[in-house]
């Protein structure tokens, strides 16, 4: 008649609940293990967030977020980190396929995305420190600077590893182990892409308005 | 010098007798220890078996090796604090100068918190956790290892700071702005922030791999509520290490880059605000003591369940109370700083969520009581450690829940009733729930019970030595005495500290009691002798393995069918007169290759802390180009594991005829 009579017609001892089937494989392990990881990582930046929410008005008679954000150039950011998710995904199906050329091919376009993402933050920050608003003279600067500068010390890191996992396609070809490590990639650089999009949000929209 | 940046030979205090004595004794004590492995040829063994091992018995054992060093030195300085406050009053000065005291109170609650607990916890949780869950090993063992290496690292920088430098005198709490370089310009914070830095990636990375471990390994038809209470609070415990230890990094990361590159988060010029540090050290603050209580409270669900020969009453409402502690210990912050001046809105509720979260604890009382109740208890160590920590931690919640109300915790903040009451709690239940633990599993790790008449001994000299220490704490905080005084005038508090230390040499014959309880009982191993591998009459899976384990736990993994799964194992081959000899296929299994990617990347670890503790940057640089190497060299790895043929398994369990599960 309904769903619930049919389940509970079903014989109790057919499938194991899924909590009770043992220990899981490799692949789910890694992974699930990798999602712990980002969101101690997302942690992380939730402290810093909340030290940035304390002190975006602690600008010390210095320079605010509306003199000092350019909207041009992070717009350009958040396309090229955006966009960069996107290859990093045609990638991921690449790797299901096994098709190495295509591995290679979207790994390049990411990392090029990447570097151009990182290239924008850096010509920014040069940019701010140039006209004084350096992180040492108030502690809106402070929290802004480590803010967005941990966000793009992940993005190096994850360019370093996008490097790393390319030479082990390269020399060890597509095991296993390699295809478990590019999915743990996958998921970092997608999680930096929700963290960019909270940056965008809370610190240069939210910023330039006041 | 500037080749080596602040370092210079006048980091050494020469002229500091107590502190050269210290790390003379300590140096001679490393000698002796490695000589001692040299003369006995050990290296290679300590190598291959144990500095290498990515087998979690291994590891968990080198944490609680660490753990009771470090107790060892914590202890001393509480033992010297001690006997400054009761000689330091009125005209007298005591024998320890307010930097060296400072330094002292900073680094006794900087080990014990981080190097002693953690440690001993975290030891306890690897060896007894995949046992437990009926597996072999860890989600990640590599990772494992490289956390208990760098934790040890953390250790060893926190130390070198007593012959090398300067230790904080800012408190265990660094707050600032006493912290900042503006005030405390020395190397002693930074010793103090690299230390934690480094451990704490490491305390992260055992976060993940346990709850990863808890989540996705468990023996077939494990399911969550068929799990053991320990791993249950293990897990809560890791849950909270995971979304607690990252606000602990980024906040000393923010003090940092104060110290290191005048940023102004925390200062008091420029907008900085240190009160935000202040809310942000307890975010990770007070999950840190349900991290540390909770695996705690899982070895006394165990040891009471085992030694009343009950199941445990009321598993669901423990279950229950044990994620609900989970959750309310980040909703209660606030009460370590109600004097910050925060609406009385805030303070009030604060202080209601710190009422409701003894609630849970309070369930938990009276289900240990219950399992006790009409069980037939054998009063052994393990059960005296718990009975111990039910009277003493009642007590010390209740303290706590009196400084849960504000107005009463204006009066108290920061006195030596607030010392009294941490301590009440830490020690009576903590240490007692450690102490409980390592007298339960001691015979599954090495094969041999631990020697019942010494192990009484020491818990009777810790249990009275504790009241005497404590009791006088809470009433000179009621007479007003604040804490962390290297002197003081009042010649009224004086009989009640020297009562306060006279317990501290209590526990001390307490603590001496448990290391010739170490030594009778391996003197004697083979009078304890335990070959069953199920010393106690255990009710979980650890005990249906052999004493030690062999390194893949289980041949073939166990299938449960109940709650308390050896036990309900045991019952079911009873009434069938089954026989207890091995049955069952072998099948060669895979077991993770040893490797010394964590102890090389902790050497490293330590490069890097040291350099930056003293600015030379070169050397940072090159322990950070090391590490990575390090880290590669592991990622280009070509062999992950060994096979492990049948044969030896099936050899193995000849030799061990245990009562081994279907």
């Amino acid at each position: 008649m309904n769903i619930a009579v049919e389940i509970d017609a079903l014989p109790r001892e057919a499938l194991p609940a899924a909590s009770e089937a043992g220990p899981a494989s490799k692949r789910i392990v890694v992974a699930y293990g990798f999602w712990i990881f980002i969101l101690s990582d997302i942690v992380m930046f939730a402290a810093l967030f909340a030290a940035y929410a304390v002190l975006a008005r602690a600008t010390a008679n210095g320079p605010g977020g509306a003199q000092l954000f350019s909207q041009v150039s992070v717009a350009i950011e958040t396309a090229c980190l955006l966009a960069s998710s996107y290859t990093c995904g045609l990638m991921s199906l690449a790797i299901r396929s096994q098709r190495r050329v295509g591995i290679y091919v979207a790994a390049g376009i990411t990392f090029a995305l990447g570097a151009v993402f990182l290239g924008l933050e850096v010509r920014e920050f040069a940019d701010m420190i140039g006209r004084g608003a350096t992180p040492q003279s108030s502690a809106f600067l402070s929290a802004f600077f480590t803010l967005v500068g941990c966000h793009g010390l992940h993005v190096t890191v994850g360019l370093g590893w996008l490097a790393v996992m390319m030479a082990q396609v390269a020399i060890k070809g597509i095991r296993p182990a390699v295809e478990r490590r590019l999915l743990c990639f996958a998921l970092f650089w997608h999680a930096l892409d929700i963290i960019w999009i909270c940056l965008f949000t809370f610190v240069y929209l939210m910023g330039v308005r006041s | 010098m500037d080749l080596l940046g602040k370092l210079g030979w006048s980091a050494i205090p020469l002229d500091q007798p107590i502190i050269m004595g210290a790390t003379g004794f300590m140096a001679l004590f490393i000698v002796f220890v490695l000589g001692w492995i040299t003369v006995k040829r050990a290296w290679p063994y300590l190598w291959n078996e144990w500095l290498t091992s990515v087998d979690h018995k291994r590891i968990g054992v080198m944490y609680i090796v660490l753990a009771m060093l470090m107790l060892l030195r914590g202890f001393s300085d509480a033992i010297m604090m001690r006997a400054q406050q009761a000689v330091a009053a009125g005209a007298a000065q005591g024998y320890l100068p307010p930097e060296h005291f400072d330094q002292i109170f900073s680094a006794h609650g900087t080990i014990m918190i981080f190097f002693m607990a953690m440690p001993f916890v975290i030891g306890v949780m690897n060896y007894v956790v995949p046992l437990q869950l009926g597996v072999r090993d860890m989600a990640f063992p590599t990772l494992n290892s490289v956390a208990l290496w760098l934790t040890a690292s953390g250790i060893l920088l926190t130390n070198i700071s007593l012959a090398v430098g300067e230790f904080a005198q800012t408190g265990w709490m660094a707050y600032p702005p006493l912290s900042e370089l503006q005030f405390s310009p020395g190397v002693g914070v930074d010793y103090y922030l690299w230390a934690l830095q480094i451990s704490g990636v490491g305390t992260l990375m055992t976060g993940i791999n346990f709850v990863t471990t808890i989540l996705k390994l468990r023996a077939p038809g494990m399911g969550l509520m068929r799990m053991p209470i320990f791993c249950w609070t293990a897990l809560a415990s890791n849950l909270l290490i995971v979304a607690a230890f990252p606000v602990l990094t980024a906040t000393f990361a923010m003090l940092l880059l104060d110290r290191y590159l005048g940023f102004h988060f925390f200062s008091i010029d420029a907008g900085g605000n240190p009160m935000m540090y202040v809310n942000l050290f307890w975010v990770w603050g007070h999950p840190e003591v349900y991290i540390l209580i909770l695996p705690a409270f899982g070895i006394f669900s165990e040891v009471v369940a085992t030694f009343s020969g009950k199941p445990l009453f009321g598993y669901r409402s423990m279950v229950a109370a044990t994620m609900a502690i989970c959750v309310l210990a980040f909703v209660v912050w606030l009460h370590h700083f109600f004097t910050m001046g925060a609406s009385a809105n805030v303070n009030g509720f604060f202080g209601i969520m710190t009422m409701i979260i003894a609630v849970p604890t309070g369930v938990k009382i009276f289900n240990w009581l219950f399992t006790m109740y009409g069980g037939r208890v054998r009063f052994t160590v393990p059960i005296l450690w718990s009975i111990g920590f039910m009277v003493t931690f009642v007590i010390g919640g209740m303290t706590g829940v009196l400084m849960a109300v504000p107005p009463a915790d204006f009066q108290l903040h920061n006195s030596l009733f607030l010392v009294a009451h941490f301590h009440n709690v830490i020690i009576g239940g903590v240490v007692f729930g450690l102490m409980a633990g390592y007298n339960y599993w001691f015979p599954k790790v090495f094969g041999f019970k631990l020697d019942e008449r010494w192990g009484k001994a020491s818990f009777w000299c810790w249990f009275i030595g504790f009241y005497l220490a404590f009791m006088p704490l809470y009433w000179l905080g009621l007479m007003g005495m604040t804490r962390r005084m290297q002197h003081y005038d009042n010649l009224a508090w004086q009989p009640w500290l020297v009562v306060a230390a006279l317990g501290a040499a209590v526990i001390l014959v307490g603590i001496v009691c448990q290391v010739v309880q170490l030594g009778v009982s391996i003197r004697d191993r083979e009078r304890n002798r335990d070959a069953t591998g199920d010393p106690w009459n255990g009710r979980t899976l650890e005990w249906s393995t052999a004493s030690p384990p062999p390194a893949w736990n289980f041949a073939n993994l166990p299938h449960v069918t109940d709650k308390d799964a050896f036990w309900s194992a045991k019952q079911r081959m009873r009434t069938k007169q089954a026989s207890l000899a091995k049955w069952g296929k072998y099948g060669p299994i895979e077991m993770p290759n040893n490797s010394a990617t964590g102890f090389i990347n902790a050497f490293f670890a330590v490069i890097i802390g040291f350099a930056m503790i003293w600015h030379i940057w070169w050397m940072a640089g090159l322990g950070i180009v090391g590490a990575l190497v390090t880290v590669l060299a592991f990622a280009f790895r070509d062999r992950e594991e060994v096979e492990i043929p049948a044969e030896q398994l099936a050899q193995f369990d000849r030799a061990h005829p245990v009562e081994v599960m279907a």
